[in-house]
């Protein structure tokens, strides 16, 4: 009987058919692949991307070289050094992070006491050298400079979670 | 003795003991901010409240006396709630800023806070906000964050004995404060910082530079005076951080002075980091090759008797040794470690070590200093004698110039003269030292560096055994050092050989032409304009003046870069460890020497550095017994006969405490402090103490 069936099926051209037939149903039904870069697929708010130093409204860093980040960071990828500013504050010297070596879990976020280090949303910064993965304190702030409206955005839609 | 029942264990203490020593006997920890076992108990901070039986509240166990028959209840509900409460009131004011706190991660109230703290605070009004207050270039503060433990103050008062701090105004209102504002003057005053149970009072120059999770801690010990207090460095990368006192009950107990703590930020300044070698008239930077070619060049046409060798104040005994051995395979006898000449006799331990050790103070019942201020020379030993002091019952004179030691001592003269007449029984000082059981002197190098000091230690010598200093058991005979390397030096031998030349006579004879050549091993307390006819090398770390003077320079390692041996002034042999590696090509200084005498053509028989302490050790045994103050045979030394009075005050040859050496004058915090602090002092500068 089994031996028949198959007979039939490969000389009907059955498998083809049904083939041609989901091509066909998918043909009609509405297409999950978008034009990237041209279109973007949603992002959570808890999404974590590239990192970002936050500035107070007032322009003021936020950092204050508390170091949790660093201790906390399971892959050792920042470095900080800090030393008292002119006005007597606590800040850094330098805020390194190597892009490479992160393995974006987010605990740096999570460890800031001023929401200072985040990871924003953006994960489109794929370099042409090595070299510029690893990160300073200028280009950090720059990103956040950069991202600030859609980070507080972020961080406003995840507060009542926090 | 009474029976105490604690947690429903059983024990036995001395009268006297609180419930919280007697708890802490058997392990039972009960947490406490302002009680601290060195000093006077305040009981003000309430954390180390228990239930006691029969007792209508809670009690703070570390001002309750032990009884008989009390039953102790450390862990009960009543008393776990009442920390908690003390707890809830403590935070009340207390800043949440352990973000930007130096205390963060080494608190106790963070971490007690932990252990018997709420989750959540119930204060939701205005805290309190105090004033900053400017306690000097070593001490910052952060008054807000303050619990009025009044550790510091009771550190002050009692410890160090210049009671600058105190706490004024009540409740609410209560603040630490000096009283005018003005710096700190005591030279133990960084243990404030370590006694701060919080972030109020911390270092300001280690000001958040690091966090204590990511130091790297080594222990070592001290070098700066020759206490060699017991240290632990804690150091980031290649960098030290800062350095910490570690408990060491014969030496230091915890405390640590002040230019030991500060002094290392003059190790990243002015470092000497490749070798140099002097061509047409100007230091260039050269080679390793080349700087041992242009040794080898002048070395190879010189007789040993031309050359000469001096130890400076910070060498360790193994390369002093190693430098030993060179210059005697080079025909040389011409070693000194006495870089300011003073009258040592290396052939009698006894007669150039602390006898009685620095722990042994405390059981002294009168002593004579002579030529020596401690306070500046050895803050730490200043601080046994005044913990002595405190107890009752010590007379204290001094001879020499006059200075504020912290405890009041009796002065009985400048010179040589005010010995002369204690040794006569003119003074009535002799009657006290002569009736004392344990009597004691103190010899300082003010005492042993001038022209008569000879006949001084004699003298010394004499009016020990005269009232009765040195017996079974009690050796009251002392000399207080200045230099770490000094006992080191000393016991190792690095004096003039027979028919060698001293550091005074090598000088003179660099200056006329006999000495052609003088090896500095971080020599730097020396006269250098003497040596500018002389071919100099200069074996050290820091570009201070024998750096300057120098013909070919060889960048040697500082204490913390090396594992080296030091011999403190009891005879106390101890090892530092290797914190951090010497910047850039500088090396181990007794590597150094064993290289540079293979170029030489007399290769040390050693390789390493095991190789190298075995044969130190074989040569002086003394060097086997580590940390132990290793008592001197009484033998005779000094000169007898008249005292020359005419020489003078007996002046300590310490000015400034916070710059005596190469470090210490590299460095920034320990400039602010000259500036801040020393101020009269510095004026008196000559140029060759810094």
């Amino acid at each position: 009987m089994s031996t028949l069936n198959r007979t039939l099926r490969s000389f009907l051209l059955l498998e083809l058919i049904s083939g041609f037939a989901l091509t066909l149903k998918y043909f009609f039904m509405p297409k999950v692949t978008i034009d990237y870069p041209n279109e973007k697929g949603p992002l959570s708010p808890r999404f974590r991307g590239e990192h970002a130093l936050r500035r107070y409204p007032n322009g003021e860093e936020r950092c204050i070289a508390c170091k949790l980040c660093e201790a906390v960071c399971p892959a050792q990828a920042i470095t900080i050094e800090a030393e008292p500013r002119l006005d007597g504050s606590r800040r850094t010297t330098r805020y390194d992070i190597d892009m490479t070596k992160c393995i974006y879990c987010g605990l740096c976020q999570e460890a800031c006491p001023v929401d200072a280090i985040v990871e924003g949303p953006n994960f489109e910064y794929a370099t042409e050298r090595r070299a510029e993965l690893m990160y300073n304190k200028q280009k950090l702030l720059d990103n956040g400079d950069r991202w600030e409206t859609e980070l507080a955005m972020r961080l406003e839609a995840d507060a009542p979670y926090r | 003795m009474p029976k105490l029942t604690i947690d429903g264990l059983e024990i036995e203490v001395p009268a006297g003991t609180s419930v919280l020593q007697a708890a802490e006997q058997l392990g039972i920890e009960i947490p406490r901010f302002c009680y601290h076992e060195r000093l006077p108990v305040a009981a003000n901070c309430r954390m180390c409240l228990v239930e006691i039986e029969k007792m209508p509240k809670p009690v703070a166990s570390c001002a309750m006396p032990a009884g008989e028959g009390m039953v102790v209840k450390t862990q009960s509900e009543g008393a776990l709630q009442a920390r908690k409460n003390v707890m809830e009131l403590l935070l009340i004011n207390h800043p949440l800023d352990c973000p930007i706190c130096d205390q963060g991660g080494e608190c106790d109230l963070q971490d007690q806070a932990m252990a018997y703290g709420r989750d959540k605070g119930r204060y939701h009004d205005e805290k309190r906000a105090v004033s900053e207050k400017f306690l000097g270039p070593l001490v910052k503060t952060a008054m807000t964050r303050c619990i009025h433990c009044t550790r510091c103050v009771r550190f002050l008062t009692e410890i160090a004995g210049v009671p600058e701090l105190g706490m004024m105004n009540r409740g609410e209102h209560a603040e630490i404060t000096t009283y005018i504002e003005r710096s700190l003057t005591s030279e133990l005053s960084g243990n404030i910082v370590d006694l701060c149970p919080v972030g109020a009072l911390t270092s300001k120059p280690y000001a958040f530079s690091a966090r204590p999770w990511e130091l790297r801690k080594t222990e070592s010990v001290d070098v700066f005076d020759a206490v060699g207090s017991a240290i632990r460095i804690d150091s980031r990368g290649n960098q030290v951080m800062r350095v910490l006192p570690r408990l060491n009950e014969d030496v230091n107990e915890e405390w640590l002075a002040d230019k030991s703590r500060h002094a290392c930020d003059g190790l990243l300044k002015r470092r000497l980091d490749v070798p140099y070698v002097r061509r047409d008239g100007k230091l260039e930077p050269a080679t390793w090759a080349e700087a041992f070619a242009a040794i080898q060049e002048v070395f190879a046409t010189l007789p040993g008797s031309a050359i000469a060798a001096l130890a400076g104040d910070m060498a360790d005994a193994e390369s002093m040794f190693a430098l030993k051995l060179l210059m005697e395979s080079l025909g040389s006898a011409n070693l000194d470690c006495r870089q300011d000449g003073a009258a040592l006799d290396p052939s009698v331990p006894a007669s150039y070590r602390f006898n009685t050790t620095i722990a042994g103070i405390e059981e002294a019942d009168a002593l004579l200093i002579v030529g020596s201020n401690p306070r500046i020379e050895a803050p730490i030993l200043n601080a046994r004698i005044r913990k002595r002091y405190s107890k009752g019952g010590f007379k204290i004179a001094t001879i020499g110039a006059k200075a504020d030691l912290t405890y009041p001592a009796q002065h009985l003269g400048d010179g040589a003269d005010a010995l002369q007449s204690v040794l006569d029984g003119v003074s009535p000082f002799f009657d006290v030292l002569a009736k004392a059981e344990k009597p004691m002197i103190i010899l300082g190098m003010g005492a042993l560096t001038g022209p008569g000091s000879p006949r001084l230690v004699g003298a010394a010598r004499a009016l020990a055994e005269k009232v009765g200093m040195v017996k079974d058991g009690w050796n009251g005979f002392n000399v207080l050092h200045t230099a770490a390397a000094r006992v080191g030096g000393l016991d190792l031998g690095f004096v003039p050989g027979p028919g060698g030349l001293a550091t005074r006579a090598i000088l003179d004879g660099a200056g006329s032409g006999a000495i052609k050549a003088v090896w500095l091993l971080g020599a730097d307390q020396i006269e250098t304009n003497a040596l500018d006819h002389a071919f100099v090398i200069y074996q050290g770390h820091h570009g201070d003046v024998g750096a300057q003077v120098a013909d070919v320079i060889l960048p040697g390692a500082a204490y913390t870069e090396k594992h080296g041996t030091y011999v403190n002034t009891e005879g106390r042999v101890q090892r530092t460890n290797r914190a951090v590696f010497p910047p850039g090509q500088a090396r181990e200084d007794w590597k150094i020497l064993r290289a540079v005498s293979e170029v030489l053509g007399h290769t040390l028989p050693f390789d390493t550095l095991e190789a190298l302490r075995a044969a130190m050790e074989a040569k002086v045994p003394s060097f086997a017994v580590r940390d132990v103050a290793t008592p001197g045979e009484w033998l005779p030394f000094g000169e007898s006969g008249a005292l020359d009075v005419s020489g003078g005050p007996l002046v300590s040859p310490v000015r400034n405490y916070y710059m005596t050496d190469p470090i210490s004058r590299a460095s920034p915090t320990m400039a602010a402090c000259t500036l801040e602090i020393g101020g009269e002092a510095t004026e008196a500068r000559t140029g060759t103490d810094g």
